[in-house]
């Protein structure tokens, strides 16, 4: 076993076992923090995968934005002592049927594909000067208009929330 | 293969993550753990562009383009909602989905 394939058999027993805890705790602060886990450990598969700046960004906006976000959100909606009721199994079954069918069919199908390219891959890192150049480049490759795009909708999100949680005065 | 990583071994990992998140978000009554299953729903699909990225195009970065714009409304969706349920919460005092069966107040 080489030492990427163990980096990525931690990474990966992270992401599952913490993703499991995530959608069955019955504790919605520990929830939190199991998702908090599991976003770490897909940071740290962007970092075994050489995406440095992606993983930054992952670290940064994920484990240190929304996840802080949430947990503000809980502590303002719940009391931490407060266990949430288990769902009833009338709910559970169908939900672990949809689940568990669709991994299946799914993985069989990964399984059954020969992914028949097999370019070696280069392991340099991603250069940020490139990342720059193609966010604001309008040629070909060149991420421009989304990149206006998704900064008008973060402006519009921002707007939209301040408003929506603003204390109205009836 | 990236440096003896095979490409399944990532997809079977994003896999699984978006099926728990599935469940979670069919099982689930809670608004915020609603949320929270769909942070890993929208994580997994990350984990898939990058990999096939790096694996089949090394040269080229859109898989991480589409990974950081999928950050993004992540992002401006969890502000979004987080803004919505302490808004219900302020009105009905708490958040189940099954309690809230009326739109307008």
């Amino acid at each position: 076993m080489t030492p990427n394939q163990l980096m990525f058999a931690i990474f990966s027993a992270v992401i599952i076992v913490f993703s499991i805890l995530t959608v069955t705790s019955r504790r919605i602060l520990r929830a939190a923090t199991f998702l908090l886990f599991v976003l770490v450990a897909t940071g740290g598969m962007y970092f075994l995968l050489r995406f440095n700046f992606l993983a930054a960004i992952q670290l940064t906006l994920y484990a240190g934005g929304i996840v802080v976000l949430i947990i503000f959100s809980i502590l303002l909606t719940s009391h931490i002592a407060e266990k949430l009721e288990k769902p009833d199994l009338k709910k559970i079954i169908p939900a672990f049927l949809v689940a568990a069918g669709g991994a299946l069919i799914t993985i069989a199908t990964i399984l059954q594909h020969k992914f028949p390219v097999e370019i070696a891959s280069g392991s340099e890192r991603t250069n940020i000067r490139v990342i720059a150049k193609s966010l604001i480049s309008t040629e070909k490759f060149g991420y421009a208009l989304p990149f206006e795009v998704i900064s008008i909708l973060l402006l519009a999100a921002m707007v939209g929330a301040i408003i929506l949680a603003k204390k109205r005065k009836d | 293969m990236f440096e003896g990583v095979p490409l399944t071994w990532f997809l079977i990992t994003g896999t699984i993550m978006f099926f728990v998140g599935i469940y979670g978000f069919l099982v689930r009554k809670n608004l915020i753990t609603i949320l929270m299953s769909t942070e890993l729903i929208l994580n997994s699909v990350n984990i898939n562009f990058v990999a096939f990225n790096k694996i089949l195009y090394p040269d080229h970065l859109e898989g991480m383009f589409f990974s950081i714009f999928i950050i993004a409304v992540a992002a401006a969706e969890a502000s979004m909602a987080i803004a919505i349920i302490i808004n219900i919460y302020r009105r009905l005092v708490n958040i189940d989905v099954e309690k809230m069966n009326e739109m307008k107040f």
